[in-house]
């Protein structure tokens, strides 16, 4: 890896991505090799909109490669409140940590304000925009259960508003994969994502309004919360909700080796049920995170001299 | 100069073009109804006394109708004609000094036009009050947010920040 940020998943190349997800699988195998591989270096945390487990794994991850994090802390209790810009909060914050990690409600945040700063800056999720370290250990999940290669992929839910969408489905066009996208017709990818999927070559995607129709072709279903307040009532919400929920009857039709994804929180829409099943790979997924964003820090932190 | 603009035949559009200017551009080949857009890119309103004359809808060969639009005193440099392009693709720049034509060129499309258009999405950084400016990538049929990536295809005039 040769960047200095990580704003999009577009930006990363299938080699990038393997660097990462190699380094994760190493750092996974023998976390102690890097346990003071970071001493004394300090991550900064800008969450400008709650988070739990994106700024938890950032977290332990920093402290897992011996360093520490500062935190900013609520917007409320900041100087966000008195009216800074984004621009000159990552300009202070820049003075007093080694790498930044950004959360903002506004698309394009991440890529602004890597504008004005020095320090790597990873973007943790900007508005309905991109959120790539997550993509990055959805795909070391989908790596470990199915291979990224000659695979067929279902991501259902809400795909319009869902970053860690677009920023999976990006990053899978570096591999050999069918993707098919699945929702209600009100709730599909927007036509910006759309047509930067069809500028890869090789793309294959296609767009259904029924999981039936594809569901025992698949590898992988990547499951994702609808949101109440997409739909004008509760009657319409629970109507179209109620027909992207999976429980074991729903998987009768999947393959054996299906494995189910999830960059959680779920609601309904994984029946309790499945978790105990081999299909369930949500929480190993959401336990990734750790290696994969030691591996981000490690990588960036490093100025790109991890790269063999 | 007004009463050119009235002539439908083919040789007015000729004569339009050239020689009625003493120093100066004509933007020829405008698409028609886009000739007040073309003023607002440049900044010209009329309030700093400029002589500008504006044809619209005028029949044309190439164009059904067009608009054409004529600054006295004014050579367009190539950052003000790139982003032209973006809503008058097919136009003609022809500078114009001491009454003839001395420089003749047509528009291209920019990589990327900065500081121009304002991004019509809400939840764009760059409509926040940050100190950044406003940069698109051109598309083969519209143009894109470099920071929020939504795609304008229609209506870019209205994007035109005049500010």
């Amino acid at each position: 890896m040769r960047h200095d940020h990580l704003i999009t998943s577009k930006q990363l190349s299938r080699a990038d991505i393997e660097t990462v997800l190699d380094r994760a699988a190493e750092i996974a195998d023998d976390p102690a090799a890097v346990a003071d591989r970071h001493a004394n270096a300090v991550l900064g945390l800008l969450f400008f909109e709650p988070s739990t487990r994106t700024k938890m794994s950032f977290e332990t991850a920093m402290k897992r490669l011996g360093g520490s994090v500062v935190d900013m802390g609520s917007v409320e209790s900041s100087s966000v409140k008195k009216g800074e810009t984004l621009a000159d909060t990552v300009r202070v914050i820049e003075g007093y940590a080694d790498a930044l990690v950004l959360r903002h409600p506004k698309q394009g945040a991440a890529a602004m304000a890597s504008e004005f700063v020095d320090v790597p800056l990873l973007n943790a999720g900007d508005g309905a925009g991109h959120h790539p370290t997550q993509t990055m250990l959805d795909l070391y999940t989908i790596r470990e259960n199915a291979g990224l290669d000659d695979l067929t992929i279902g991501i259902m839910g809400d795909l319009k508003y869902g970053r860690t969408v677009h920023s999976l489905a990006y990053a899978l066009t570096n591999f050999d994969t069918r993707q098919h996208f699945i929702s209600p017709e009100s709730l599909q990818l927007p036509r910006e994502v759309v047509y930067d999927l069809h500028q890869q070559d090789d793309t294959q995607i296609r767009e259904h309004e029924a999981l039936e129709s594809v569901l025992s072709s698949l590898d992988v279903l990547y499951v994702t919360r609808i949101q109440r307040e997409r739909f004008p009532d509760e009657n319409e919400y629970q109507k179209v909700a109620g027909e992207y929920q999976i429980d074991l009857e729903t998987l009768e039709e999947a393959s054996d080796e299906l494995t189910i994804m999830h960059p959680l929180p779920r609601v309904d829409e994984i029946a309790p049920e499945i978790d105990e099943t081999e299909h369930a790979a949500y929480f190993e997924q959401a336990h990734n995170g750790v290696p994969v964003r030691m591996a981000l820090l490690d990588l960036l932190l490093a100025g790109g001299e991890a790269d063999e | 100069m007004s009463d050119d603009h009235d002539h439908h035949d083919g040789n007015a559009d000729h004569e339009l073009r050239v020689s009625k200017i003493q120093d100066g551009t004509v933007i020829d080949h405008v698409r028609g109804g886009q000739a007040l857009n073309v003023l607002a890119i440049l900044g010209i309103d009329g309030s700093e006394g400029e002589e500008v004359s504006v044809g619209m809808n005028v029949p044309s060969d190439r164009l059904a109708r067009k608009d054409i639009v004529k600054v006295e005193g004014r050579e367009l440099s190539q950052d003000e004609v790139d982003v032209l392009s973006l809503i008058a693709p097919d136009a003609s720049i022809n500078i114009v000094r001491d009454y003839d034509v001395v420089e003749k060129h047509r528009v291209e499309r920019p990589a990327v036009v900065e500081g121009v258009l304002s991004c019509p999405n809400m939840d764009c950084i760059t409509t926040d009050g940050e100190p950044v400016t406003s940069r698109f990538e051109v598309l083969q049929d519209g143009v894109r947010c470099s920071y929020c990536g939504t795609i304008v295809r229609e209506g870019i005039a209205e994007l035109i920040d005049t500010h």
